[in-house]
């Protein structure tokens, strides 16, 4: 047997023994600060990764699958580092019962501490288990590599693989962040387009979804509401007619938060029908239209907060003044599955399955609206749709929950119809914006005022303290206390998010006016401020470029220094002299964006070609370049996907989508009321990835949409001439610009 | 009410309520979970199935009017062991990401297919004008119904 003497001895030095020793009590004790993040949070190795029997690794993360593919891109950092094949990996979904707690899936942050995390952790494991391993062959451990789970030495292979030498506890232990992770000249599944490892049971539509659980005993309930949650319920009549109706078991009722249960679903969807028609909602009208609703956001009572400033705006040598402004309207997630969740009280245990995009935050507001201790509920997270940002999961895990507490012993399934979901969904706030800038004689931009307007873009219910943001917390006959909206600080920003310019201004300034009541509930929404900013800041990059009859990529590079910013529009350029689009019909136009995510994250160019329809103002988005740089690129595959789903989703948005409303809120409650780009109507995407191997991996999830939006309006510009600062670019508008 | 209909090549039998919606029985009574509830609008597609052949949402047509038909959900297509070409092309082309449309969207293009073995981009496209994709997917759904188009093509051809 090796001993741990003569393996220091054998490995030659005693640093060698702290650099690879993940044994040693003063690792165990070392500053949890040394750890990534997530790893820090959550030290215990066996909470991350598993060895079951029959040669298959349990990944456990703590961020969910939201059809993002974060479950392969962090199975393949776990196959890197533990030399195992991408088939043995199983990932487990997020579970309050035994997950890492990683909050909340956002802000395209997952690979950034997931897999920081499983990274650092799955190294830890594979070299524990070498030991273990060098100690049985006696040899020692820098003898010996892994070739898919099996020890080999010298290229043979050993009698020994990783399941033959752990015991039930080798992994019951702290990270210590002392072993080095691998080289990444070595990388061969990182880097690889891994296939999905969730799209085949999908294909064959196997158990993926909440929807698919079918629990024995389950109820169906639906709710019963107007998308208002302030508004106050009175019943027309006695809701014992709707006990009679066929299959209801409970009609539930707290103050104004009324729902019904049923044996059948479509028995719940037809005692909501006759629910709905006995009931009497009032609630306050909203002080804007579609149409008013910028100038109202400069109106309201607002907090002001200069974010970033740099140099003092307003200096001499400037020679012409340009001051334009910018808007959007409320949109929503709108997500294709309406929200559902399934709730089960026994006893005074409650579990809850969500599509929310954290469970661990969502336990603790459950637990609080439930009336139950923390740990008597359990949240475990089941795949949905896409849900890109907040919608209405927690919403109607809350809904659950509260039915389920009425109704104990069989679990309760609760599905939003289509209108719940448009009119209950926390939107993306409607934002406006300012620019003021000065230039000077050489046609360059040296003074930046930058003003937003914005609702909050952050009221997730998070904790115990969170829960009066549930839409049904006002509901209730004792409502419970909202707390103050989010407003997520800079450098990530809210409503600023991308609001400070990634241009090298001599002097900026830029101001966020945050309206903490907007009168609709909103929330984050994919990439959350930095669409409108992005979209603001490049079409004025544009606008000037065009009035100085500049090239737009050499206007935008002259106001660079940050060589990976120049390098994604360089690559653009090349792909937009390379696309062979031909010449496209007349009025036709190019147009491009270019931003860097949260100023922190991936770079993305996008080039749009347009061509307009003067009569009937309709855009039609025919091609989409992008050259995108996020870093080390885990699965480019899968960074294509979401930057291809990001650019159409963002099409979507900036040409059509907005929340019509009226006199009562918002009244858009399908897809016919709130359209979005169809099969014949999406442009064809072609994404060039710039790998940058040496850099930190980023995520790729949000960085399209603003860049996506200001290519769009640039295009219309340069096909029409006609500039539109007002998003989305309606019919209407392109006709009357 | 009693009804009866060939589900995915069998009979079935069940008692339902009249005015139940075909979607809640294929899911529920049923157990299948290829069909989806979108909007139970028939704006999304979510819920698509075959009927005698024909894509109809599943979501508006009552189950008492597929009495005696054949229908065809994504599990009468293919199976792991035995995938249909859309089904093989939808994993090799990876052309979903959150992948709740696309049992709709297969079914739509298996319809599609029936009457038109070799069609054109925009062909398929403007097939799927009804199915709506929240992801953004859509390239490389068209992409994936173009090969298995042509993978059906070749199979069949002597």
């Amino acid at each position: 047997m090796t001993t741990r003497r003569t393996f220091i001895k054998g490995a030659g030095s005693l640093v060698l023994y702290f650099n690879v020793m993940p044994f040693d009590a003063s690792a165990q004790q070392s500053s949890a600060a040394e750890l990534p993040q997530s790893l820090a949070a959550n030290r215990s190795l066996d909470t991350w990764l598993r060895l079951d029997a029959d040669g298959v690794v349990t990944l456990s993360p703590g961020k969910c699958e939201l059809g993002q593919g974060v479950q392969t891109a962090l199975a393949q950092i776990a196959a890197e580092e533990l030399d195992v094949d991408m088939g043995r990996i199983q990932v487990l979904t997020v579970d309050t019962g035994h997950s890492p707690d990683e909050a909340y899936t956002s802000g395209s942050r997952s690979i950034e501490h997931s897999g920081a995390a499983i990274r650092m952790a799955a190294a830890e494991v594979r070299a524990i288990l070498v030991e273990l391993a060098a100690d049985e062959l006696d040899t020692l451990p820098a003898k010996i590599a892994v070739r898919n789970g099996v020890f080999t030495i010298d290229g043979a292979m050993t009698p020994l693989d990783y399941w033959s030498v752990i015991a039930e506890k080798t992994l019951e232990r702290h990270a210590s962040g002392t072993v080095p992770v691998k080289d990444r000249d070595r990388y061969r599944v990182v880097g690889s387009s891994a296939e999905r490892i969730d799209i085949p049971a999908k294909a064959f539509a196997e158990n993926v979804y909440i929807h698919d659980m079918r629990l024995d005993g389950m109820l169906h309930a639906r709710v019963v509401r107007t998308g208002n949650c302030e508004a106050t319920l009175s019943l027309r009549a006695d809701i014992d007619t709707v006990m009679d109706s066929p299959g209801v078991v409970k009609v539930v009722r707290d103050g104004s938060f009324l729902a019904v249960v049923a044996e059948r679903e479509e028995q719940a969807v037809n005692a909501a029908r006759q629910l709905a028609a006995l009931c009497d909602w009032k609630h306050a009208t909203l002080p804007f239209d579609e149409s008013s609703v910028s100038e109202w956001l400069r109106e309201a009572p607002a907090e002001v907060k200069v974010v970033a400033e740099r140099g003092a705006v307003g200096s001499s040598g400037i020679a012409r003044n340009v001051g334009r402004s910018y808007s959007r309207a409320f949109q929503a997630h709108a997500s294709l599955s309406p929200s559902a969740a399934i709730a089960h009280r026994q006893g005074d245990r409650l579990t809850v399955w969500s599509h929310s995009q954290g469970v661990y935050p969502l336990r603790g507001a459950i637990a609080k609206i439930a009336g139950l201790d923390e740990q008597s509920v359990r949240c475990i997270h089941a795949q949905a749709s896409g849900c890109y940002g907040h919608n209405g999961a927690d919403d109607a895990a809350c809904d659950a929950a509260l039915i389920a507490m009425q109704v104990p012993g069989r679990p309760i399934r609760l599905q939003w119809s289509r209108a719940d979901e448009f009119l209950g969904e926390p939107y993306g706030s409607a934002m406006t914006t300012e620019i003021n800038a000065g230039i000077d004689d050489d046609g360059r931009i040296v003074d930046w005022n930058f003003d937003v307007w914005s609702g909050s873009h952050s009221t997730r219910p998070r904790g115990a303290n969170g829960a009066g943001r549930f839409f049904a917390a006002r509901q209730l006959a004792e409502p419970l206390a909202v707390p103050p909206v989010g407003n997520i600080p800079q450098p990530r920003g809210g409503g600023d998010r991308n609001a400070v310019p990634g241009y090298a201004f001599a002097n900026h300034r830029v101001t966020k006016h945050l309206v903490p009541d907007v009168r609709l509930r909103v929330s984050a929404m994919r990439a959350l401020g930095a669409f409108t900013n992005v979209f603001a800041i490049e079409s004025f990059m544009d606008e000037i470029a065009h009035e100085q009859a500049e090239d737009p990529i050499d206007f935008r590079i002259r106001h660079l220094d940050d060589q990976r910013a120049i390098g994604v529009l360089n690559t653009l350029r090349e792909q937009m002299s390379a696309s062979q689009t031909g010449s496209l019909e007349a009025p036709a136009g190019v147009g491009i964006g270019m931003a860097r995510y949260k100023n922190s994250g991936a770079y993305c160019a996008v080039a749009m070609h347009v061509v307009v329809n003067p009569d009937s103002g309709q855009i039609k988005l025919r091609h989409a370049l992008c050259a995108v740089d996020v870093g080390l690129v885990i699965n480019p595959d899968g960074v294509i996907n979401q930057i291809e789903g990001g650019i159409i989703q963002a099409s979507s948005w900036t040409v059509r989508e907005q929340i019509r409303l009226d006199r009562d809120g918002a009244a858009s409650k399908d897809w016919v009321s709130y359209p979005v780009l169809t099969f014949a109507e999406v442009p064809a995407v072609e994404v060039t990835l710039i790998d940058q191997p040496d850099e930190l991996p980023l995520g790729a999830g949000e960085a399209a949409q603003g860049p996506t939006a200001a290519a769009i309006a640039n295009a219309v510009a340069r096909a029409t001439g006609k500039r539109i600062r007002d998003l989305p670019l309606t019919p209407a508008r392109v006709r009357q610009a | 009410m009693s009804i009866n209909f060939n589900l995915n090549g069998k009979v079935v039998e069940l008692d339902v309520p009249p005015d139940s919606a075909l979607l809640y029985v294929l899911r529920n009574d049923l157990q299948l979970n290829s069909p989806k509830f979108g909007c139970g609008l028939a704006q999304c597609g979510a819920c698509t199935v075959l009927v005698n052949g024909q894509a109809v949402r599943s979501c508006v047509l009552p189950a008492a009017s597929a009495a005696g038909k054949d229908v065809v959900t994504l599990e009468g297509l293919g199976s792991r062991d035995a995938p249909h070409p859309l089904q093989a092309a939808f994993i090799k082309l990876q052309a979903m990401q959150c992948g709740y449309c696309s049992n709709g969207i297969i079914m739509s293009a298996a319809a599609l297919l029936q009457e038109n073995p070799s069609p054109s981009e925009e062909q398929i496209r403007s097939a799927l004008i009804g199915n709506l994709c929240r992801c953004g997917a859509h390239g490389r759904i068209v992409q994936a119904i173009s090969e298995a188009a042509r993978q059906q093509q070749d199979k069949e051809r002597p």
